[in-house]
């Protein structure tokens, strides 16, 4: 079973403190890869908030791809933050040329564009790398966003993060989502990897998705370029979340209305139960079937975690002002912070959503049996 | 030995044959007065013995005695087709029919005076490519399966348009109209008449389906099939759990319209027949025998009289027109609170069918009834040999509606085929993850609640001339009564809970409970590699 951790701070934190707690909750995992998210950064990239970075794995024939590819689009770099590791793997994990992390400079007649075609712009470019680089293998894009930085790699998580000097000083960031282990239901690709990122939003998933099929399906109707990808079950739980926020233009309320709708007994009995009898209705295909813990993080950078009914084991949400976790296991969140509020403790049931927002003041807790706020 | 002419069949040549046991019969009559077909009858024998006297005294001579005994007769319009009445009401275990091992030759003569067979019943043909489906995505290891005794599962489905989200919440934000939806059982009583079927079959059926909603909270929906609706139900509070179907002799509807006014509660839905799986292209049929005073009155026509519906409905000038037109003036009956869809007979064109009904806003769903559906009455060839297998056909029209990005906009609904050969649960399973939203059922109710003896076998099949030996069929009190409206209901009400139950069965290893595992082709495998590619599912060996 995958296991999760995300945490939200203040102070900018290096993926060290995610990755050691990922370790302390490595009983329930097996150590076969890592997934890392980082926003809000800080560190050395901090400066670049408004500046598109492109994470990805590339060879050094990829790069030389890129290069020609973001030349013909104008798109200069701007910074480079990359990793070129130079010792021996460890073991399981496959020798990479470039962990790319690299900054760019819009180009000049981007200028003035608004801000959805530039989100359609850069993603489209997100999409063409992979595509191009998916033919040899020459380059593996995660995301190409402002302020977000992805790695994904496999193995035993710590290993690669002393591998890749992951505890390096200028590596932090505010908001930070871990997922440890590799996709096993399906082919071990890192693009099976969690947390999956489409367009400032982000998830990450344990449990397996049952109706993965037709939620699939569902999406990639849907006409819009970015609902690709699916190596993972887990990665429709992201698309889900883009398509309640971007085109439906709810709110994460709905979301979680959306993916684990009340039974249709339960609706009558609820003071919205005509609207969200026909949203479930509508959006019957985006129904999941977990069991599911999913923490996710909205562009805004809110982090939140719902669970549909079936997740007999769920997280926890827990912290004190200032700095919170999200884990999927209690003692990833001792590891990662020993002190806390007890108030501010929570482990959300299957009406629940926990959320902390980017002040970072409480945890914000929403039933669904509440009236519909559109809390995002 | 009766006159010699090329339809003179010997018992042999016929597909099923009468042993008769001499020695147990106590010629009781009770077979011979049973039989619907009146294929035996009592015989009157003269046996020559000859008597051998020990001796020379005495010459050895004949003696003529005269014996009783049960004769089959062979001419095709007597022929036995194996209901097996006769041994069931044989007190003594004396008597029964028996399939010929010789092949049928009574096929090459049942068309005397150039009527070719017309039946009941089904195709005949126990292949079914629903049964070889299996269902091959466990949940192992990485999560554990469900109780299927013990968790809770929300096995609904819908019937009715439904609008994308985003005219969804923009309905919502006008306060504007949205199609009615239905929240209903997966599970639905295909349209089988009032007239087709005896009174107390319909009772029972209709008590059966009134008590799975009424105390066991299952909506579980029946459709009356083109033969109208009696006044009493029709205005009654029962109506919500029935889809009135309009076909295109329009039989009953000049008592639904005028009954309008006075409906306590809207029906379910209206279906719109444009085809029959079991027929497709052919009209319906209710012959003669069957047309009683009753029947005549609910259908507005005359006793007696046999009632072919045309194929299409002749009212309107062309298909598009039609379902166009119809389907809204339905909907406007009921002033747009109902459901309105068309039911379409499997066929290679079911995709433009569908995408007609897409660009139809008021169309609330298509039905499509595979080549296995049953009929009260048809053509054997039409039986036969006309009409598309349903798997093929649901997974095509959902596949389309993937590709133009609807599938949860228009719910299919699939029927002909579902537990032909007694899998009903894992039959409608498989349909359902090939893209159905909801699957018909028919003869598999005829069967299980009500006892019918047909089988894929051509056994029977009788149910157009009125003689069903269990009233199943017949609009004759003497054969009706037999059956019991009440222990009709209770049947069907056993078929639905075992029929959850078993779905359960199979949904839950999958890890599914929280909604109806629409087009999750993914959990599915077949052992033909052809048939894996058609269907775009999964080759199993």
């Amino acid at each position: 079973m995958c296991r999760l951790f995300a945490i939200t701070s203040n102070e900018p934190l290096s993926p060290m403190v995610a990755l050691r707690a990922l370790d302390v909750m490595k009983e329930g995992h097996d150590g076969s890869g890592v997934g890392l998210l980082m926003t809000d950064l800080g560190g050395d990239l901090e400066q670049f908030r408004g500046s598109p970075i492109l994470s990805g794995v590339f060879s050094q024939e990829g790069i030389k791809r890129l290069d020609r590819y973001m030349m013909e689009l104008g798109l200069l770099t701007k910074f480079k933050f990359s990793i070129r590791p130079v010792k021996e793997p460890p073991e399981g994990t496959p020798k990479r040329d470039v962990y790319l992390i690299r900054v760019y400079e819009y180009p000049f007649e981007w200028e003035g564009l608004s801000e959805a075609e530039t989100a359609a712009r850069l993603m489209k470019i997100r999409i063409d790398l992979r595509r191009l680089g998916g033919q040899d293998g020459s380059m593996m894009v995660f995301s190409f966003w402002p302020d977000t930085i992805m790695i994904k790699e496999v193995g035993d998580p710590l290993a690669i993060a002393e591998y890749l000097g992951l505890d390096r000083k200028g590596l932090k960031a505010r908001v930070i989502m871990a997922q440890g282990r590799q996709n096993t239901n399906y082919a071990v690709t890192l693009y099976a990897c969690h947390p999956f990122f489409l367009q400032g939003f982000a998830t990450m998933t344990n449990g397996e998705n049952t109706a993965f099929g037709p939620i699939r399906d569902y999406l990639m109707s849907r006409g819009f370029p970015g609902y690709m990808g699916y190596q993972s079950d887990s990665e429709v739980f992201t698309h889900i979340l883009h398509y309640t926020v971007n085109r439906l233009g709810l709110g994460i309320d709905a979301y979680k209305h959306i993916i684990t709708p009340l039974k249709d007994e339960e609706l009558t009995r609820h003071p919205d139960g005509v609207f969200l009898r026909r949203l479930k209705h509508g959006c019957r295909f985006l129904t999941i079937d977990g069991p599911n813990c999913v923490i996710g993080c909205l562009p805004d950078k809110t982090l939140f975690m719902v669970h549909d009914s079936k997740k007999l084991r769920p997280g926890v949400v827990g912290g004190r002002p200032g700095m919170f976790a999200f884990s999927s296991e209690m003692c990833g969140l001792d590891r990662a912070i020993p002190v806390r509020e007890g108030n501010c403790e929570f482990q959300p049931m299957k009406y629940d959503l926990a959320c902390v927002d980017a002040s970072r003041m409480e945890v914000r807790r929403w039933s669904q049996w509440q009236p519909c706020t559109h809390l995002y | 030995m009766a006159t010699l002419h090329p339809s003179v069949l010997s018992p042999r040549d016929l597909p099923w044959r009468i042993c008769w046991d001499m020695d147990r019969c106590t010629l009781c009559g009770q077979c011979t007065a049973v039989c619907p077909v009146r294929a035996i009858e009592l015989g009157v024998h003269r046996r020559r013995e000859v008597p051998v006297p020990v001796g020379l005294a005495e010459k050895p001579g004949n003696v003529y005695r005269v014996f009783h005994g049960i004769d089959q007769k062979n001419d095709p319009a007597h022929a036995c087709m194996g209901c097996g009445m006769c041994s069931s009401v044989c007190p003594n275990s004396a008597i029964f029919p028996v399939r010929s091992e010789e092949a049928d030759k009574l096929k090459f003569h049942i068309n005397q005076g150039g009527e070719p067979r017309r039946r009941g019943g089904r195709r005949n043909d126990t292949a079914s490519v629903l049964d070889r489906i299996k269902f091959v995505r466990i949940s192992m290891l990485t999560d554990p399966a469900l109780d299927a005794g013990r968790h809770e599962f929300e096995l609904r489905t819908l019937l009715g348009r439904i609008l994308p989200p985003e005219e969804i919440l923009k309905s919502a934000n006008e306060d504007g109209w949205a199609p009615p939806v239905r929240e209903i059982y997966p599970l639905i009583v295909g349209g089988m008449s009032f007239g087709a079927l005896s009174p107390n079959m319909w009772e029972g059926l209709q008590m059966g389906v009134a008590y799975l909603n009424e105390e066991l909270g299952m909506p579980v929906r029946i459709s009356t099939g083109e033969g109208g609706c009696p006044p009493r139900l029709l205005r009654s509070r029962f109506l919500k759990y029935v889809i009135l179907q309009i076909a295109s002799g329009y039989f009953g509807w000049d008592e639904i319209i005028h009954a309008l006014p006075e409906m306590k509660e809207d029906p379910c839905a209206i279906e719109i027949k444009y085809g029959q799986g079991a027929k497709p292209g052919d009209g319906g049929l209710l012959m003669w025998h069957k047309v009683n005073g009753l029947i005549a009155a609910i259908r507005g026509v005359p006793p007696g009289v046999s009632l072919p519906s045309p194929p299409t409905h002749q009212t309107k000038y062309s298909i598009e027109e039609s379902v166009a037109k119809m389907i809204q003036s339905l909907c406007m009956a009921w002033g747009f609170r109902v459901p309105v869809y068309p039911k379409i007979s499997a066929t290679s064109t079911t995709t433009a069918v569908l995408n007609n009904i897409a660009r139809n806003r008021y169309a609330a769903a298509l039905a499509i009834d595979g080549e296995d559906g049953g009929t009260g009455a048809a053509y054997n060839v039409s039986m036969n040999h006309m009409g598309h297998p349903i798997a093929a056909n649901v997974r095509d029209a959902y596949l389309n509606l993937v590709k133009i990005g609807m599938q949860n906009e228009i719910p299919l609904f699939a029927g002909g085929g579902a537990g032909k050969n007694g899998n009903l649960a894992a039959n409608v399973a498989a349909l359902i993850m090939l893209g159905a939203s909801g699957v018909q059922v028919g003869k598999y109710l005829m069967q299980a609640a009500a006892g019918c003896v047909g089988s894929e076998g051509d056994r029977c099949n009788i149910c157009n001339i009125g003689r069903c030996p269990k009233g199943i069929t017949s609009q004759d009190p003497r054969l009706y009564r037999r059956l019991d409206p009440e222990d009709v209901a209770g049947r069907l009400v056993d078929v639905f809970l075992s029929f959850d139950a078993e779905l359960k069965k199979i949904l839950a290893p999958m890890g599914r409970s929280t909604s109806l595992p629409i087009g999750m082709s993914d959990a599915l495998g077949i052992d033909g590699f052809h048939a894996a590619k058609r269907l775009q599912i999964r080759y199993v060996v």
